[in-house]
């Protein structure tokens, strides 16, 4: 019974505080791997302790300075006595008299270490989840569709990356951290997209992820709360958030796509602080993309109260967001929003436009042109175009959707 | 690099290879169409129910045959493609999409260079 009640704790603790509590670490020793090293026995450790003397008043100081001196002992092991002393020395210097400091959490910092332009970019999102949550790199490699062991080796050298090549941890002055505040939203947006796009691959994964993306945009939002971006990306998050069940049929568990969807199913709550987050982002002035997106998402959520979609509004604002990030997703609802104001001729032509190395392996970009050709009245050239985007569909959901709609096209 | 893409479906996923005992037979051909498009398939098969298979076997200096696949398992070998991309993670993105992924198991492993 004191067992189960001592690792539970320890359980506790490192759920709700691991970023926390590695961020304290890491900010001072630089070192993430060895962090996480140390934090990881610190929490071996508290079981058998808390075992015995009992839960400690405060669990995360007490793991933070057993950890930290398990860190300090290797490294006296591994480099020399000395050193090693010193560096203890220096820590412990640091704990009793913290020093001010521009960025106010140390998990920003962290974050911000993690998005640094000396890492690659696609590493940003796995070392975030990695290291501010906690998530191990089994999971994170699911999620990104890379084998276990590589992205394990990903997430190793670019941890040695940060040790080596002594990349700051503190920031001289805050027009840096509005610089780098946007490779920290990026990486964010990323984890949210990834997690949008595995709901019907891996669900359980895919909510994880989400929640994970709204508590770091949200943690974001805290520490820095006149960030126009930031708040714009919460709105949208969030509004996506709002719509997560009713993107499944209830009884048959199919996919819903958005202008299917019954409004009164999407989460009402969650919609007004999207739509407060947005006015908030929009009081600061935010002209970015998650901006025009986020509102974008307002306009469709509109339809619960006006009872239709306001396209040519829509279309305005992906215009909007073409001329800020031009992504091969920006295209392609923009041709969508045009073709629904009744231009099909010309949201085709923007389609064939766009180049085809960018476009040929793209399945929304497939589901949309199968959608316009449809429109034009051109069900063969249709078919051809959702045989291809069913080619490249993960989903099982999504496939049995587009086959659907693909029978659909040959009875007409 | 060439990849084998090694489908594993269930026996109710491929009996007799008719779509109406295959929920995921529309989604074969597309996927086959979307390999052969973007120009990585370099070949493949799909193979008959695993009941068809014989096995041959050379074991302390007798000859064994038996009827049946070589492997009793739940999820059977059903085909396999042959593909050429540049690495690992674009193989694991086309063996993410094969219809077996979701329904069986999909296995992925480079050709030894010659």
């Amino acid at each position: 019974m004191k067992q189960a009640t001592a690792s539970m704790a320890a359980e506790l603790v490192a759920r709700l505080s691991y970023g926390k509590l590695l961020a304290m670490l890491a900010v001072r020793s630089r070192d993430i791997a060895a962090a996480e090293d140390a934090l990881s026995e610190a929490l071996l450790r508290a079981i058998s302790e808390w075992e015995r003397a009992g839960v400690p008043t405060n669990p995360e100081a007490w793991l933070v300075q057993v950890a930290r001196r398990i860190d300090a002992d290797r490294w006296r092991r591994t480099v020399s006595a000395a050193r090693g002393a010193e560096r203890w020395l220096l820590l412990e210097d640091e704990r009793m008299s913290e020093p001010a400091r521009d960025v106010p959490d140390d998990r920003l910092r962290l974050m911000l270490v993690c998005a640094h332009p000396a890492i690659e970019p696609e590493i940003h999102t796995p070392l975030m989840l990695q290291v501010v949550l906690g998530i191990d790199a089994r999971r994170i490699a699911s999620a990104f569709l890379v084998a276990p062991s590589t992205m394990g080796q990903r997430l190793s050298r670019a941890k040695a990356r940060i040790a080596e090549a002594g990349l700051p941890f503190e920031l001289t002055d805050r027009s840096a951290l509005a610089e780098r505040i946007d490779a920290v939203l990026a990486a964010i947006y990323a984890a949210y997209t990834l997690g949008w796009d595995l709901a019907f691959i891996d669900a359980d994964r895919s909510a994880d992820l989400v929640d994970e993306a709204i508590w770091l945009v949200r943690l974001i939002g805290e520490l820095a709360p006149d960030h126009s971006d930031a708040r714009a990306l919460l709105a949208l998050v969030l509004f996506a958030e709002a719509r997560r069940s009713a993107r499944r049929d209830s009884e048959t568990g199919a996919f819903v796509p958005l202008y299917e969807q019954d409004p009164t199913r999407w989460n009402q709550n969650v919609l007004a602080e999207a739509e407060s987050a947005l006015r908030h982002a929009g009081r600061l002035g935010a002209k970015g993309r998650f901006g025009f997106e986020a509102a974008i998402q307002a306009v469709h959520a509109a339809r619960r109260s006006s009872g239709a979609t306001d396209w040519v509004a829509i279309e305005h604002l992906y215009r909007g967001l073409l001329l800020v990030s031009p992504t091969i997703g920006a295209h392609i609802g923009h041709a969508v929003a045009l073709a629904e104001t009744g231009d099909v001729g010309s949201a085709l032509e923007r389609l064939d436009a766009l180049p085809y190395g960018r476009s040929s392996m793209h399945q929304p970009y497939w589901v949309a042109r199968a959608h316009l050709l449809n429109l034009n009245g051109d069900r063969g050239s249709a078919r051809e175009a959702i045989t291809k985007a069913i080619g490249l569909t993960e989903a099982p959901a999504i496939r049995r959707f587009l086959v659907q709609r693909r029978e659909r096209f040959a009875d007409n | 690099m060439q990849f084998a893409i090694l489908n594993y479906v269930m026996p109710h996923n491929f009996a007799d290879r008719r779509p109406e005992n295959d929920p995921d037979g529309p989604a074969w051909g597309a996927y086959t169409k979307a390999l052969l498009d973007a120009g990585v398939m370099v070949g493949g098969a799909a193979l008959s129910p695993s009941h068809t298979a014989t096995t041959v076997r050379i074991a302390d200096g007798r000859r064994e045959l038996h009827d049946g696949p070589y492997a009793e398992t739940k999820e059977q070998l059903g085909g396999f493609y042959l593909i050429d991309v540049p690495d690992l993670d674009t193989a694991l993105a086309w063996a993410a999409r094969n219809p077996a992924a979701s329904s069986g198991a999909v296995e992925v492993r480079p050709l030894m260079k010659t």
